[in-house]
């Protein structure tokens, strides 16, 4: 079946659309024409695809794990390694896109919000390479979790600012951003960091994305001459799987799943799993599933990798969601840590605690897979940063 | 079937030309649950012939410092919808003042958006402020806020086009908001506001033609509120009115100051 969403109006199904501020409509419009131009200017895509590929460092590998496969005695295991990309995880592929599309609007200021920092990483990198000031916005509670991406950042260049509201994590980093984005429209660029906030962001940080599942396609056509059966990707906001999956859409046979953090478990308040857990509402601009309580106020999510502590979830995922296209499932705190040892000792690579959580969920869908089934987990990047978060797990289950 | 008017248009229809309309901004349940009546009731003695009640939300990413405080002191207080309606009964029991419920879209959502509006109608409420709801996605509300005779009111910001002007004019019903300033809600600097809001003023008189306009964002004193009002029908304060009770509240006697701080926004002089 054809796959054509979003609606011209920004809409994935019923999700979606524009829920912003008077003052940011202008800041969309332009948004949305300069991106609309760009897709048909081959001078752009020209040096978008070439910093991918000189700066970035893509293709990146498809990697058989063959220890990893030899402990589950199934199906073939595939990584897709986005955390061999130049920064160490996916985000930079949209940092630099977005990045070349403020320039071509003229924009001179940058901001964006982050998480783990690796959003955050990847923009004051975009920044200092092409000469931005660049000013990210990062929760309290995530600065001192993910401290080295902060000296990285600071670093590179950029003005880390401290968010102190709310739960002092992604979602009031990215309420800060989007203030800071209301008072200095005229000459700022808000690159946000994944499939959230308003149309067409969304849908252009997906296609910013979208290599990682072309080019998945392309090594594995190359090496095994065929599809995957299963793609298996962790889901916070959403952007390193919505770009994994995307090229795969129209491919009935491949079956997706898409991890959310389930925290200390999708049955307590502890929890990032919105899908599981949440209703629907808008939040950061779009209409989507999101963690809320019964009066509609924003609740705290939980997981101990900060990338994916976020209660909303990009819009196409609720709509991927819904239609069944993509199936979503819950791994806890410490289903993800025991996972970052195992592909440590398995594979001589340490992920990321949010890519973890995708590994994590090989133990329940590895016994269902038959020998010649291929599966292919979306590495999205690597673990340096949880070094001090990780340390602490291990010694404290001693 | 002819809308009945709203209170809104009724005030702007009876209001001499030169004339300045007073509008009130108060988050619902700030500084405590109880208070929130008594103020609405007190404004309206003290020269206020609006109110905008605010709908508190944990997320207010079009909002500053102060508002969000209020917001989130109010939610620590227990405020929900229901209580909030509860308390436009209370205010209806003695006061015709126009009322809005301003806030976020997502509360709404979850409340249903026919059994916010049926609910805002039959409890007394006059309009809608939604500021993360814009023209584009007004379709989620705006036919079941006619239903229930609710005024729907848009803004207009100093970097929205002549043609946005016009569009933003056409959906809204009992005035136009206009943001003086580009950025979040907040007391400013009298100068900083008064510098660019001339051009805006200027290109809004000749955009919105149908709906009566009040501007806002910024405004902290009677002297701000003259100068930015002069040529529009009135002007929003919020923010300072927040930051006014902040200040005396509890101490005693804190709604007697407050009350003369809104004196003075209207008339120069407690």
């Amino acid at each position: 079946m054809k796959y054509t969403a979003p609606t011209k109006t920004g809409y994935f199904g019923e999700y979606g659309g524009k829920f912003v501020p008077e003052i940011l409509i202008p800041a969309i419009e332009e948004l949305e024409i300069a991106y609309e131009e760009t897709q048909n200017d081959p001078v752009f895509q020209k040096e978008y695809h070439d910093l991918l590929q000189e700066y970035v460092g893509r293709p990146t590998k498809l990697t058989y794990a063959n220890r990893l496969t030899e402990h589950y005695r199934r199906g073939k295991i595939y990584l897709k390694r986005e955390d061999l990309c130049h920064t160490g995880a996916h985000k930079i592929n949209n940092a630099i896109g977005q990045l070349l599309l403020a320039r071509k609007m003229g924009k001179s200021r940058i901001i964006a919000e982050t998480g783990a920092g690796q959003h955050g990483v990847a923009t004051a990198t975009a920044c200092a390479k092409f000469g931005f000031d660049c000013v990210i916005y990062m929760g309290a509670e995530d600065m001192e979790r993910q401290k080295l991406n902060v000296d990285r950042m600071q670093l590179l260049g950029a003005e880390v600012r401290e968010v102190t509201s709310g739960s002092q994590t992604l979602k009031d980093a990215t309420n800060e951003a989007i203030r800071d984005w209301v008072t200095n429209v005229d000459d700022t660029f808000y690159i946000i960091g994944s499939v959230v906030g308003p149309h067409p962001y969304p849908m252009m940080t997906r296609n910013f994305h979208r290599v990682i599942g072309e080019e998945t396609k392309d090594q594995l056509k190359k090496e095994e001459g065929r599809l995957p059966n299963y793609l298996l990707a962790c889901v916070g906001g959403g952007s390193n799987a919505i770009g994994f999956f995307y090229p795969f859409l129209e491919d009935e046979d491949v079956k997706m799943i898409g991890i959310e953090a389930a925290g200390l478990g999708a049955d307590t308040d502890q929890t990032a799993a919105t899908l599981t857990k949440g209703t629907r509402g808008v939040l950061h601009g779009s209409l989507s599933y999101l963690l809320q309580s019964d009066e509609g106020q924003i609740q705290l999510a939980h997981s101990i990798s900060a990338g994916l502590d976020y209660p909303g979830i990009g819009p196409e995922h609720s709509y991927l969601y819904d239609t069944n296209r993509v199936h979503y499932f819950g791994v806890t705190d410490s289903e993800a840590m025991a996972a970052v040892k195992l592909l440590s000792i398995k594979e001589g690579i340490i992920p990321a605690i949010e890519t973890a959580h995708a590994l994590a969920y090989l133990d329940k869908l590895m016994p269902i897979t038959q020998k010649d089934d291929i599966v292919v987990v979306n590495c999205s990047g690597r673990g340096d940063k949880d070094m001090k978060t990780i340390s602490e797990w291990f010694s404290e289950q001693k | 079937m002819i809308a009945q008017k709203t209170r809104i248009q009724s005030l702007f229809e009876n209001k001499s030309d030169d004339e300045k309309i007073m509008s009130l901004f108060i988050s619902a349940g700030y500084p405590d649950l109880e208070s929130t009546v008594e103020l609405i009731l007190g404004f309206e003695v003290n020269g206020a012939e609006l109110i905008e009640l605010g709908m508190p939300f944990s997320d207010p990413l079009a909002d500053g410092p102060t508002i969000q405080y209020a917001s989130n002191t109010a939610i620590s207080n227990g405020i929900t919808m229901s209580k909030i309606f509860e308390m436009v009964r209370e205010v209806r029991k003695s006061s015709e003042i126009p009322l809005i419920l301003m806030g976020y879209i997502n509360p709404i959502l979850k409340y249903g958006v026919e059994r916010f509006c049926k609910e805002a109608g039959e409890s007394g409420v006059d309009g809608l402020i939604i500021p993360d709801a814009p023209v584009e996605e007004s379709s989620i509300i705006s036919k079941t806020a006619d239903e229930y005779n609710l005024n729907l009111i848009y803004l207009v910001a100093p970097n929205s086009t002549n043609e946005r002007m016009r569009l933003v004019d056409q959906h809204s019903n009992g005035f136009v908001y206009c943001v003086s300033v580009t950025g979040v809600t907040g007391a400013r600097e009298g100068e900083e506001v008064a510098k660019s809001v001339e051009r805006f003023i200027d290109r809004v008189k000749s955009n919105v033609t149908k709906n009566p306009k009040l501007v806002g964002f910024g405004i902290k004193s009677y002297e701000d509120a003259k100068v930015i009002s002069k040529e529009v029908d009135g002007f929003i304060v919020g923010s300072a009115l927040i930051d006014a009770i902040r200040k005396e509240y509890p101490k005693k006697g804190w709604k007697d100051k407050v009350f003369s701080f809104v004196r003075k926004l209207k008339f120069g002089k407690a």
